[in-house]
């Protein structure tokens, strides 16, 4: 009972604050111009940063964010039920007929494994291999004679819709922890000798060693140039047939400006290179 | 006075109002979540086929052709908790008795002071002190490749429920007539066989209150767990990666949608329906107890 009242409590608090928070000065004319974004729940940083920056300077804009998934945000941008759909795939050809996509930033996906492992260079199929249990001992991808301990993201993660893609092991990978925070990944990583996990380009620290992917160590160039094989457009999804609003229009020149590129890089996303 | 009196009177009636009002708030917050919990639970469930949901052995909530069992779900839970009551109980036990009997004035008050202080640690602190110490330690002692599993998640639940089996169990042995020691102690028992053969004997009720509240609390625990046993959905096996009902739960829910959130409030439904039965057992447990005294 006591937890409960502290958690009705807390709920009531928040609300209020978002009450609050919620009173857009709007412009001059009194009305608030609304940008709504639908779709990839692995963009949500990315789309938090920017959209938290170019609202703190474009008073009277709101723009507003619904974590649906990829799939769900392309098909609502399709159907108007959203200004811009937010998509971490490429769009399908039939897509692709009626939708335009704008690569907005890059989504990086490191390799890491704890220090003490020798391994430091892993093809896409021994990954693939690794992860779906095929390979079970880092013997047999040069290392040491120890079993392979496998960290991963929890199933609705983004990151891991990425990876197991890119690797080709959807629904396969036999995971012997699923973490629920990149740091979490990280933090396991470096404490087990044997783990090997994946985790965005931009939380990687020391206390972990980043594997390079067929020769390409990540960084902001080789994803950039795509040589760096781990990684997925994260894009705004427009319809071709009708013009944006002014608002909507506004937003996406400033997400695709250079000028939203220091935010995408806090968002631990990469910008892309014009 | 009469001026007085009536003000006097307003009030009272007022503030009974207040009264009345919050005690019934409380019944209708648990009102308000069960009808949540069953009506959001119960279609899933429907869908998915009560037997395939209780007892099917494979979740694969994200798959291309989703599964929702839930199997080994619950019986991580089960094992879970049985675990932490194998070792929390008797610990629990023997640290009650210790501060009830065997402690003189200012050890037994350091103790206890400790026992509630660790009552008051939030259980993320729990699971972050199991993530680096306890998981690396299991993972070295049992020659294991990794050390999340629901071996490590036993031993923090154990610590957890500690607080909890110590304090009412320490009540208990209090409340058991000074007079039942002193003659077991004149017969020429000694003190171990008096704390074992007699006093918490009759304690017992009180004791076993003790712990069904530690199964609520090792079966409703989320944070501490979520960090150390792995958090994948296989049948439980002791070092082996499992996933709680609560973490099932937690781990997928702020993601998820349609039928897969459905699944997750059904396991929300599941859960709560263990806790109900865990404190009926504590209702009649304690009923129990009053009517055999």
């Amino acid at each position: 009972m006591k937890k409960l009242t502290t958690m009705l409590l807390a709920v009531g608090i928040s609300v209020t604050a978002l009450v609050g928070c919620g009173g857009t000065p709007g412009r001059a004319d009194g009305t608030a111009q609304t940008v709504s974004t639908d779709g990839s729940t692995s963009m949500e940083k990315v789309i938090g940063y920017l959209s938290e920056a170019y609202m703190a300077e474009n008073d009277g804009i709101k723009i507003t964010y619904n974590p649906t998934g990829s799939g769900a945000g392309i098909q609502a941008a399709s159907e108007g039920r959203c200004d811009i759909g937010l998509s971490s795939r490429d769009l399908k050809p039939e897509e692709a007929e009626t939708l335009e996509a704008t690569v907005i930033a890059i989504d990086g996906i490191a390799m890491i494994v704890n220090p003490q492992n020798p391994v430091s260079d892993l093809t896409i199929e021994q990954i693939g291999k690794l992860y779906k249990g095929e390979i079970t001992n880092w013997s047999e991808v040069g290392g040491s004679d120890a079993p392979v301990v496998l960290i991963g993201r929890e199933a609705a993660s983004g990151t891991r819709d990425g990876f197991e893609s890119i690797t080709g092991t959807e629904g396969e990978c036999k995971y012997t922890q699923e973490l629920t925070s990149t740091g979490d990944v990280v933090q396991t990583v470096s404490s087990n000798p044997n783990a090997i996990g994946y985790a965005s380009l931009a939380s990687v620290n020391d206390s972990v060693k980043l594997l390079s992917v067929e020769g390409v160590t990540p960084s902001t160039e080789t994803i950039q140039n795509g040589t760096y094989k781990i990684q997925r457009d994260f894009v705004f999804v427009t319809p071709k047939d009708k013009d944006l609003s002014e608002a909507a229009q506004a937003f996406m020149d400033y997400a695709s400006s250079a000028a939203a590129d220091e935010m995408i890089e806090k968002a631990g996303a990469v910008p892309v290179k014009r | 006075m009469s001026k007085l009196k009536k003000t006097a009177d307003a009030l009272e009636k007022a503030m009974n109002a207040v009264f009345t009002f919050c005690g019934f708030l409380a019944v209708a917050f648990v009102l308000v979540i069960t009808a949540f919990l069953v009506i959001s639970g119960v279609p899933a469930i429907g869908e998915i086929g009560i037997t395939d949901f209780l007892f099917g052995r494979v979740w694969a909530s994200t798959a291309a052709e989703p599964r929702y069992g839930i199997l080994p779900f619950i019986l991580t839970s089960v094992y879970g908790t049985a675990g932490a009551i194998v070792i929390g109980v008797p610990v629990g036990l023997m640290c009650a008795v210790y501060l009830a009997k065997m402690s003189g004035g200012k050890s037994a008050g350091i103790v206890r002071a400790a026992v509630d202080l660790l009552s008051g640690i939030p259980s993320v602190v729990y699971g972050l002190l199991g993530m680096i110490i306890i998981v690396p330690l299991v993972r070295e002692i049992f020659r294991l490749p990794d050390g999340a599993n629901l071996f490590s998640a036993i031993i923090v639940l154990a610590v957890m429920i500690l607080p909890s089996v110590i304090s009412v169990s320490e009540t208990a042995i209090k409340a058991v007539p000074k007079e039942y020691e002193e003659a077991s102690l004149a017969l020429g028992a000694t003190k171990t066989e008096t704390v074992f053969k007699v006093i918490v004997p009759a304690a017992k009720s009180g004791i076993l209150t003790a712990v069904v509240l530690g199964i609520g609390r090792a079966i409703g625990e989320a944070m501490a767990v979520m960090m150390v046993s792995g958090n994948v959905a296989n049948m439980p096996g002791l070092f082996k990666s499992v996933r709680f009902l609560t973490t099932a739960v937690a781990s997928e829910m702020s993601y998820s949608s349609g039928l897969q959130r459905q699944a997750l409030f059904s396991i929300a439904l599941v859960l709560f329906v263990f806790i109900m039965i865990i404190n009926l057992i504590l209702n009649f447990v304690v009923k129990r107890g009053e009517s055999n005294e």
